[in-house]
This record gives C-alpha cells, sequence and structure tokens, in this order.
C-alpha cells in the first residue's frame, strides 16, 4: 500500500539564510518535477516554492527510500550539502502529510494567517505536475480536496477578512465611513513609503482625483505624477480640505500641519460631507481634535496598528474555525484513500453485486409468485453467478506483477462500478 | 384572536429571531431566512387586516389594538420595499424585533369594537389612515437608520472596532437610508395630513379643531420639515440629522399613544 509523504522547510524551521538557498524557480519546476519522479519508489510527485516555504508531496510504496530520495535530491538540485538543512527539515506521512497540506493551502500555516496568495501558488505548482504527469490519481483527489478545503475555510471563517496592513485597514476604515470610495478625492501631504502605499491602495479602489502636497514643490510633482495626479503647494492645503475626502499626511514637520482652526470653516464649505484624516506621521501632523469635530474623523498611525493588532486576533481566532473543517476533510479523505486498495475494492464489489441480485430475486419471487424451493434455487444460482463474474476482475487487482499504476486501476474499477457513493 | 393575525405574529417573532440570529453570527442564509419569513408575516397579516375590513364593513381602526396592528402592518411593508428597492438587509435587525414587539403588544390588548358610525364610511378617512401610518413607518425605519448610525459613528470615533464596526454597514449608507426614509416619510405625513383636513371637514364641517392630536402632528410634521430644510440648504447630515430622526420620530409615538391615552379629543373615537 502507498503512503503520502510530505518533505519540507518553512520561515518556522529555517532562517530566511537558508531558505534563499533552497529554491526551485517556475522554469525549473518541469525538469525537477521530473528528477524527483524517475527517483525509486517514487510514483507520484509535487513541489511547490515560495518565499516562506518548499515543500515535496510525494507519493511512495517505501517511504524511507523515498525520503532520501528526495533529500538527495534537493541537496543535488541546489547544490547544498543534505546536513546544511536536514534539521531543518520536517517531514510528516499520510494523515499528518495531509493536514500539513490543506493547513497550507488554506493560509493556516502562513506567516500572516489569512494571506491569500498561497493558494495560488500551491494551485500553479498543481498545474506544473499536472502538465509534467508526475501527479497521479493520489495527488489529483488530494489536490482538489486542498483547494476545496481552502474554498471552504475562505467562505465560511473570517481569517481572510479583516486588514492586516496599514494600507488595507487605511481602506478599511475608508470603506466604513464613505461607503464606497469611488469618486473621491485623495489629498498626500508630505511623502514616506507607507503612505505611498496607502495611496496606491486606494487608487486601486477607484478613488478619482490624488494631490500632492510637499514642502519641496518639486517632490510633490514628481510623486504626483507617479499617482497621475495632481501637485498642490503647502500653502494651498487649507483650500484643498474643501474639496478632498481624505487625507493621508506623513511628514517630518515637528508640529501639526493641520489645526482644528483649519477643519472648522472646511466642513462647514464641504456642507458636511464627511472628511476622514489618516495620519501615518511621527510626530503627529493631524491635530486629534478635529476628531471631535461632526463628520470629521482622525486615525493616527497607533489607531492604526491597534485595529490590525485586533485584526490579527480575531484571524487567529478564525483559523480555529479552520482547523475543525480540516479535521473533517482529513477523515474524508482518508476514507478515500484506504478503500483505494485492492482488498476494500474487491470487497465492496462484491457487495453492490449481491445488493442487484437481491434485488432482482425479490421482484422475480413476487412477480412470478414462486414457491420456497424455487426462490432458494434462484439465489444459489445468482451467488454462482457472481463468482463467476467476480473472478477475473478479482485475479486481475491482485496480480502483483502488475504494469503500470495500480491505484489508477483501482480507482478505474471503483468508478466503473460507482463504488465510492 | 384569529388564527391568521397569530399566525402572522409567531412569523413575525421567528423572523426577529432570525435577524437577530444573523446580527451575531453573521451567517448569510440566516438573514434570508429572516426576510422570507417576515414575507410570510406580512402576506397573513395582510389576509388579517382585509378580514377584518370585509367584517367590519370599514378600514379597522376602532381602537387601539387595530391601529397599532395596521401600524406594525405599515412598517413591515416599508422595511420590504426598502429591502426589496436597496440593499439594506442590516435595519432588518431593527424592523423585525419592532414590528415583533408591536405586535405581541397588540396580542394582549383587548379587542373591543367601538360602535360604527357614519364617521367611518369614507374614502378619505382610508386614505387619511393608509397614508398617515406608511409616512409613520417610513419615521419609525429613519429612526432605526439613525440609531444604527449613531453606534456605528461611535465605534468608528473611539477606535473600538470590536463588535459593532464589523457588523454595521458604513456611515454613508445608514445617512442615506435614513435621509430617504424621512423624505418618503415627509411626503406621506404631508399628504396624510391633507386627506385628513379635507375628511375633518367632511364630518365636522371644519378643517382644523386644535384636537391635540392635530396639534401634536402639526408639530411633527413642522419638525421633520426643519430638518429637511436643513439638510438641503446647510447640508446637516450624519450625527445631527441621526438625532433628529430619533426625536422626530419620539415626537411622532408621542403624537400617536401618549395623545391616546393622556388627552382627549375627536380622535379618541378612534382609538380609544
Amino acid at each position: 500500500m502507498h503512503e503520502i509523504v510530505l518533505i519540507g522547510i518553512n520561515h518556522k524551521t529555517a532562517p530566511v539564510e537558508l531558505r534563499e538557498c533552497i529554491t526551485f524557480s517556475p522554469e525549473e519546476s518541469a525538469s525537477a518535477l521530473e528528477t524527483l519522479r524517475r527517483a525509486p519508489h517514487v510514483q507520484e510527485a509535487l513541489l511547490y516554492s515560495t518565499c516562506n516555504r518548499v515543500e515535496l508531496l510525494l507519493v511512495t510504496d517505501d517511504k524511507a527510500q523515498a525520503v532520501g530520495a528526495a533529500k538527495e535530491f534537493i541537496s543535488s538540485f541546489n547544490k547544498v550539502p543534505i546536513e546544511q538543512f536536514d534539521s531543518s527539515l520536517y517531514v510528516y506521512a499520510n494523515d499528518q502529510a495531509v493536514r500539513h497540506l490543506f493547513r497550507v493551502a488554506s493560509s493556516l500555516d502562513s506567516m500572516i494567517v489569512g494571506e491569500p496568495q498561497i493558494l495560488g501558488q500551491i494551485k500553479e505548482a498543481y498545474r506544473n505536475a499536472a502538465e509534467a504527469k508526475t501527479a497521479g490519481v493520489v495527488l489529483n483527489r488530494l489536490m482538489h480536496r486542498a483547494f476545496f478545503v481552502a474554498k471552504r475555510i475562505r467562505t465560511e471563517t473570517g481569517i481572510g477578512d479583516r486588514a492586516v496592513s496599514i494600507s488595507y485597514a487605511a481602506v478599511e476604515l475608508g470603506r466604513k465611513i464613505f461607503g464606497s470610495l469611488e469618486g473621491k478625492r485623495v489629498l498626500l501631504i508630505g511623502a514616506g513609503e507607507m503612505a505611498e502605499l496607502a495611496v496606491e491602495h486606494l487608487i486601486r479602489n477607484q478613488v478619482s482625483e490624488t494631490f500632492v502636497a510637499n514642502r519641496t514643490f518639486e517632490n510633490g510633482l514628481a510623486l504626483a505624477r507617479r499617482f497621475n495626479g495632481s501637485a498642490i503647494r503647502f500653502e494651498e492645503i487649507g483650500e484643498h480640505l474643501k474639496l478632498v475626502d481624505i487625507i493621508i499626511s506623513s511628514t517630518g514637520a515637528p508640529g501639526f500641519v493641520i489645526t482644528c482652526k483649519e477643519v472648522k470653516p472646511a466642513i462647514r464649505a464641504r456642507r458636511n460631507r464627511p472628511i476622514f484624516f489618516i495620519d501615518i506621521a511621527v510626530p503627529r501632523d493631524i491635530d486629534p481634535e478635529i476628531n471631535r469635530l461632526d463628520n470629521s474623523y482622525v486615525y493616527d498611525i497607533d489607531d492604526l496598528k491597534g485595529i490590525i493588532e485586533e485584526n490579527i486576533g480575531d484571524r487567529q481566532k478564525e483559523a480555529v474555525k479552520g482547523e475543525r473543517i480540516i479535521d473533517e476533510a482529513i477523515i474524508r479523505f482518508r476514507e478515500w484513500h484506504e478503500a483505494l486498495d485492492v482488498v476494500p475494492t474487491i470487497v465492496a464489489l462484491r457487495k453492490k453485486l449481491e445488493a442487484m441480485a437481491e434485488i432482482e430475486i425479490k421482484r422475480s419471487v413476487q412477480g412470478q409468485g414462486m414457491s420456497a424451493e424455487g426462490a432458494e434455487a434462484l439465489q444459489r444460482m445468482m451467488a454462482a453467478f457472481i463468482n463467476k463474474v467476480l473472478h477475473e476482475p478479482t485475479m486481475f487487482l491482485k496480480k502483483d506483477s502488475m504494469l503500470g499504476d495500480k491505484s489508477a486501476q483501482i480507482d478505474t474499477v471503483r468508478k466503473l462500478f460507482k463504488l465510492d457513493e | 384572536m384569529e388564527a391568521a393575525l397569530i399566525v402572522s405574529i409567531l412569523l413575525y417573532l421567528l423572523s426577529a429571531a432570525g435577524y437577530l440570529a444573523y446580527f451575531f453570527l453573521q451567517k448569510k442564509h440566516l438573514q434570508k431566512a429572516g426576510f422570507i419569513v417576515l414575507v410570510g408575516g406580512f402576506i397573513f397579516h395582510s389576509a388579517a387586516l382585509v378580514l377584518d375590513y370585509h367584517q367590519q364593513g370599514h378600514i379597522p381602526v376602532t381602537n387601539m389594538r387595530e391601529t397599532l396592528s395596521i401600524a406594525g402592518w405599515a412598517i413591515a411593508g416599508v422595511f420590504l420595499v426598502l429591502n426589496y428597492r436597496y440593499n439594506l438587509k442590516i435595519l432588518g435587525v431593527y424592523a423585525a424585533p419592532f414590528v415583533a414587539l408591536i405586535m405581541v403588544i397588540v396580542s394582549q390588548l383587548p379587542d373591543e369594537p367601538a360602535k360604527t358610525t357614519q364617521l367611518f364610511k369614507s374614502v378619505w378617512l382610508v386614505a387619511h389612515v393608509t397614508v398617515i401610518f406608511v409616512g409613520e413607518a417610513a419615521f419609525a425605519l429613519a429612526c432605526g437608520a439613525g440609531i444604527l448610525y449613531l453606534i456605528q459613528e461611535d465605534s468608528i470615533k473611539t477606535k473600538k472596532h470590536r463588535f459593532f464596526f464589523k457588523r454595521l454597514p458604513s456611515l454613508d449608507l445608514l445617512d442615506s437610508t435614513g435621509y430617504g426614509c424621512i423624505v418618503v416619510g415627509f411626503t406621506m405625513l404631508t399628504i396624510g395630513l391633507i386627506t385628513g383636513l379635507v375628511y375633518a371637514k367632511s364630518v365636522w364641517g371644519r378643517f382644523w379643531s386644535w384636537d391635540p392630536k392635530e396639534v401634536w402632528s402639526g408639530l411633527a410634521w413642522l419638525f421633520y420639515a426643519a430638518l429637511l430644510h436643513e439638510r438641503l440648504a446647510v447640508g446637516w447630515r450624519g450625527r445631527r440629522s441621526a438625532i433628529m430622526a430619533i426625536v422626530g420620530f419620539g415626537v411622532l409615538v408621542f403624537t400617536f399613544l401618549g395623545v391616546n391615552l393622556f388627552m382627549e379629543g375627536h380622535h379618541r373615537q378612534f382609538t380609544k
């Protein structure tokens, strides 16, 4: 009986210095899979390599041999001696391997729980394996289950719901204030990586116009060009408060850049349309008193970080629900996997035929008004017939020197007779 | 009590439970179930009212029980229309329990039909009552939107993002919903007052007789007129608008209940 084995390293077991030595680029993956597949005792293979993890998924009839071959393969492919990564390597088999794969695909094992990229990366890995024909019956089924579980966890739990970065948190807040961000105007005061990321994310959410104010007008101009917006002079900020809806401020100024006194008349001029200040600067640029004014909201960097922390906590809580879904999925996969063997298949086949015969005999006995002896004879005849019918398939399935993939043949038999329903 | 009304009350209660469960558990199918059950309750309720109309030969507004029942029916109906037209599922968390509460009160009130007089046989009365109640239902929903607005605004302002922040929609949606409800409510209230005046003229020979309910309705009308004026003229919105919607509804509830219970006047003939 074959086993499912997963071997890998990730951000929890290996430092980045080691992880960057062991990678498989998309171009390399086809040849890597081919090499792996040709290793002795490896029936099926799949591998994925992201910046946080490298994992090999194998189906093998000899676990020890396959694990050895896999280590050898990693070592020779990346030209890293085995001793260097051996202690960081984890090896899981069967249920544990399945659990690990499900957790990775559902992003429960990620550095930031719930981040959505990993599922796409694993789908890509599966596509590569399918193209290289290194994924067979077992991995096909396993990967589809993994995608299904990941999707289910994403929709049924809130692991991906809440923002866990400053720019996402800003957009989430904006949505709660404005509904849609479409058509809103943004003003960036100053510059800085975090602030620029936030502006970019707002632009992706369809804000209509971007203004950039910088002490050095030329710098503002360059930044504005990047956002397809327009630069304004620092002195014009007050005037623009009437126009813009979201202000992101990130200057090095020692005092407040925008004060309560400036905002009050602006709100009147805006006819009370809400205005949202995001203050990323330290020391702060926006007078926190502005938050007390009606229809105006101020969030500083600590507020945003507080939200993100809360959200990460929420995701972790949701992840617990995800683990439950995985427990269930493992059991279902195990049932299928265990049935994918010779004896259970023959038993299931016999049961299926006997059940059919039972029904037909009953129908004949009742329809014809047959005597007890007649019915008995009919039953004997059916039993003998079933034995005859099953003889050849049983021999075929039991034959050891069978060529090709045994799992695939068992799978075909099971499908042919609908044994899994 | 007739069967249809009992069924409708049970369905309203069930719907309220569905909406509340949706609010806490955030499962979409609970909201859908709540909505469908509410539609069911509304259908049975409508049937009960039509039956009453047939039996009595006039619109059933002869006592407190019947008027409250119509008020509940109007709120359910206006909410269903709103929910259908706009994407306002969350308001059901307010509307369904509110309707259920009203109907439970209805079921506890004595059912003693007043003497039917010529007073009740008028198209104007039907128009007056229906329009007024639809208007009041819209105001009730505006009040609900206002309450939800204040809660959500508070969670954004105080930066506490625990329970309500996630569950309530955007301030903009709550604000515009409240505004929409007030526009509908005000239009209906205006038409309702006019038909009421015409009806008063037809039965008492004068348009206005300083009946307490007339006075309070007039006050409520002025109040909402001021609210709308401020919104259109200086762009009152958000917090102040929400508070006004809640206060305004308070005035209306007093007009409806307080005046009936504590003051005399010709409306007493309807709402003992």
